[in-house]
């Protein structure tokens, strides 16, 4: 995958350079805002991660430029600044996802991921989805594995729905929060850990194959692959 | 002020010594008057009447007793208004001579000074005059008195004798009054500054001391007293700042440090130290989400953040939350009773209020051993919405309730649980940045917690 970086830190951006290309994408990376827009607007990139304060121009105008020309590349804005409100600015100016300094690079691969693979699958209406043994049919609402039909709550299965979407993806904890819940904020105790392992004892439980996975020190993962 | 209160004063107690002070002054002054002019008088009418008494000696001398009676007779006619009194006897008090018609019953001496009553019309008209006269023996039985009406004197006396009555009475009067008055506005003045601190003392530091501006002392006692204060907020403040900076400052080096050991989780091929590594990962961040937190409540508390006027149901809003976190108590097979009203809005930050309902809701699930029960409550009055937390846990001692809201505060008996001590004082930030207000109460056992949000 090509992604542009455009971060002035020097030591965020040469993590993250590094990062990036050990996971086998091709990386640009400039440190100026104008040099940037130039970049963004004249190559063709799969994602874009941009820092919001930035010499010579700010982070969010390169995204409105960006977007006011129709280009609809996924863009995932990094910014020291965490309130809510600077937050909702940045995803109405026309980012994707918003990630606050400093991050853990399992979170920010985690949120590429997911917003590469809406990219791809955004276009076309999907009815169902299904990992391995494991359907979801999106219109009846009603999950299955193998030919065992299975109970779920309307959260659980909106959990388990985005799980499914991004099925062979690490998702983080904070992702589920803020994406299934629907609510930005710091859950205290690992009270997401419990609701996985309800979901996971109603879909894995008494199946040979276990498909919900946990990945120490980042999240979980539907995957037939274990 | 109540008037029992301002006895109390010490303004007042001090006006009080010194109206006794002044008192004493005034009596003293007018007992010397009193005593002088009285004492002069009396003088006078003594002088007088030894006068008389050696003119009559002389007469006495010269012609016998003849001769003295021949002149007390002249005097008499010569005083019509009987201001000298005479009155010469034989044995067993027989007239002779004099202006007097008989011998007065008090005056049962042979020789020297008498006060008497007169109620002979001599002069005056009917009334009852007091005299003072010299008695003595002239030859064998006979006696002389010769005195002096001292009605006039006794008027004088009389007089000043009143004018220390009333003077003593006025002064301790106004000195009263005036004691009251003086001990009043000084007891305002000290009342107003009762009245700041303590409000201060309840938390609101932003507040100071009015001073009048005229300098005096209470202006000076304000603007020490301010300066004070002021240099608390700085030192608080300092404090403050030093914890957030810190956090802020180790935010990044921790950030790469839990980085690189997720790298080496990926790298490390032995499945122990794969172990050992996500441990360390997981420290660093518990550590992370208290530096989050510490700074997310510095940037509530002094930010001077404005909530949105964004209305949300906050209704849907707790049931999210209490939906979230049932779970958890299940987990720990505890009773969760959720009674929310429907259709609850306010005004306010959805996200911080999320947090105030996951933080209160967690708090009650975690401080609650197995079995308790935990109910959740939403309804909405008239002016404000109440939404309350209540467990049968472990609940907060009195003298505690107020500390759980300092940031790191953890509750003696709780210190063996997880947490980092910081989730009540965000609490605390957003209700206060919501103008809401928040209760502590015992729910016997256990706690409840009662937020109340304005409309």
């Amino acid at each position: 995958m090509r992604v542009l970086v455009i971060e002035d830190d020097k030591d965020v951006a040469a993590y993250l350079v590094k990062g990036l290309q050990e996971c086998d994408h091709v990386v640009d990376h400039t440190i100026d805002g104008k040099d940037g827009l130039l970049l963004a607007a004249s190559e063709s990139y799969d994602i874009m991660i941009i820092d919001r304060m930035l010499p010579s121009m700010d982070g969010l105008t390169i995204i409105k430029t960006v977007r006011a020309t129709g280009n609809q590349t996924p863009i995932l804005i990094l910014s020291a600044l965490g309130d809510v409100d600077d937050r909702v600015e940045g995803l109405r100016g026309g980012g994707d996802d918003y990630l606050t300094k400093p991050f853990s690079f399992t979170e920010l691969l985690a949120r590429m991921d997911a917003l590469l693979r809406r990219g791809s699958t955004q276009s076309e209406q999907v009815t169902s989805l299904s990992v391995a043994d494991l359907e979801m049919d999106l219109l009846a609402r009603t999950v299955k594995r193998g030919a065992q039909k299975i109970d779920l709550q309307p959260r659980e299965f909106r959990l388990l729905e985005y799980l499914m979407r991004h099925a062979g993806q690490v998702v983080t904890r904070t992702m589920l929060l803020e994406q299934v819940w629907d609510y930005h904020f710091d859950p205290q105790t690992n009270v997401i850990d419990v609701h996985i392992s309800r979901l996971r004892s109603k879909i894995d439980k008494g199946f040979e194959k276990p498909l919900l996975q946990t990945v120490r020190g980042a999240g979980y993962i539907l995957s037939e692959n274990s | 002020m109540k008037l029992v209160s301002l006895l109390r004063t010490s303004s007042f107690q001090l006006a009080l010594v010194y109206m006794v002070l002044f008192a004493t002054s005034v009596f003293i002054l007018l007992g010397f008057i009193y005593w002088a002019t009285a004492g002069y008088m009396t003088e006078q009418t003594d002088e007088t009447i030894e006068a008389e008494i050696i003119g009559l000696a002389e007469q006495y001398k010269r012609q016998g007793v003849n001769g003295l009676i021949s002149v007390l007779r002249e005097r008499v006619s010569r005083d019509p208004n009987g201001k000298s009194l005479y009155l010469f006897t034989a044995r067993d008090h027989i007239k002779l001579a004099g202006n007097l018609s008989k011998w007065p019953e008090k005056a049962q001496v042979q020789d020297g000074w008498v006060n008497f009553e007169l109620n002979e019309d001599i002069g005056w008209q009917g009334n009852t005059h007091a005299a003072r006269a010299r008695i003595f023996v002239v030859q064998g039985g006979m006696q002389l008195l010769v005195g002096r009406d001292v009605h006039d004197l006794m008027t004088v006396k009389r007089l000043i004798e009143r004018a220390i009555n009333w003077g003593m009475g006025i002064t301790l009067a106004l000195a009263l009054i005036g004691g009251i008055m003086m001990s009043r506005s000084t007891a305002k003045r000290i009342e107003v500054i009762n009245q700041i601190s303590r409000k201060i003392m309840a938390g609101n530091l932003s507040l100071r001391i009015p001073r009048r501006g005229t300098g005096d002392d209470f202006d000076q006692l304000a603007e020490n007293l301010n300066q004070m204060l002021d240099r608390i907020v700085q030192l608080m403040d300092g404090i403050r700042h030093v914890s957030d900076n810190i956090a802020h400052d180790l935010r990044t080096p921790l950030t790469r440090l839990r980085n690189q050991l997720e790298g080496a989780l990926v790298s490390v091929e032995r499945e122990e130290d794969r172990d050992q590594i996500a441990v360390a990962v997981s420290e660093a961040d518990q550590l992370l989400a208290t530096f989050n937190a510490l700074l997310r409540i510095a940037r509530l508390e002094t930010g001077g953040k404005v909530v949105k006027p964004e209305s949300l149901n906050l209704s849907q809003l707790i049931d999210d939350a209490a939906e979230l976190y049932e779970a958890l108590a299940e987990d720990k097979s505890q009773r969760f009773k959720i009674d929310v009203q429907e259709n609850v809005w306010v005004s306010g930050d959805k996200d911080l209020l999320f947090q105030v309902a996951c933080n209160l809701i967690d708090n009650a699930i975690k401080y609650t051993p197995e079995d308790g029960g935990i109910l959740v409550l939403l309804s909405e009055n008239k002016d404000d919405v109440l939404f309350q937390v209540t467990d049968s846990g472990i609940g907060i001692p009195e003298y505690e309730r107020e500390k759980v809201f300092q940031r790191f505060y953890r509750v003696a008996k709780s210190r063996s649980l997880p947490g980092n001590g910081l989730g009540l004082s965000m609490v605390a930030a957003v209700i206060a940045m919501h103008k809401g207000d928040i209760a502590l109460s015992d729910s016997e056992p256990g706690l409840t917690v009662s937020v109340t949000l304005p409309k």
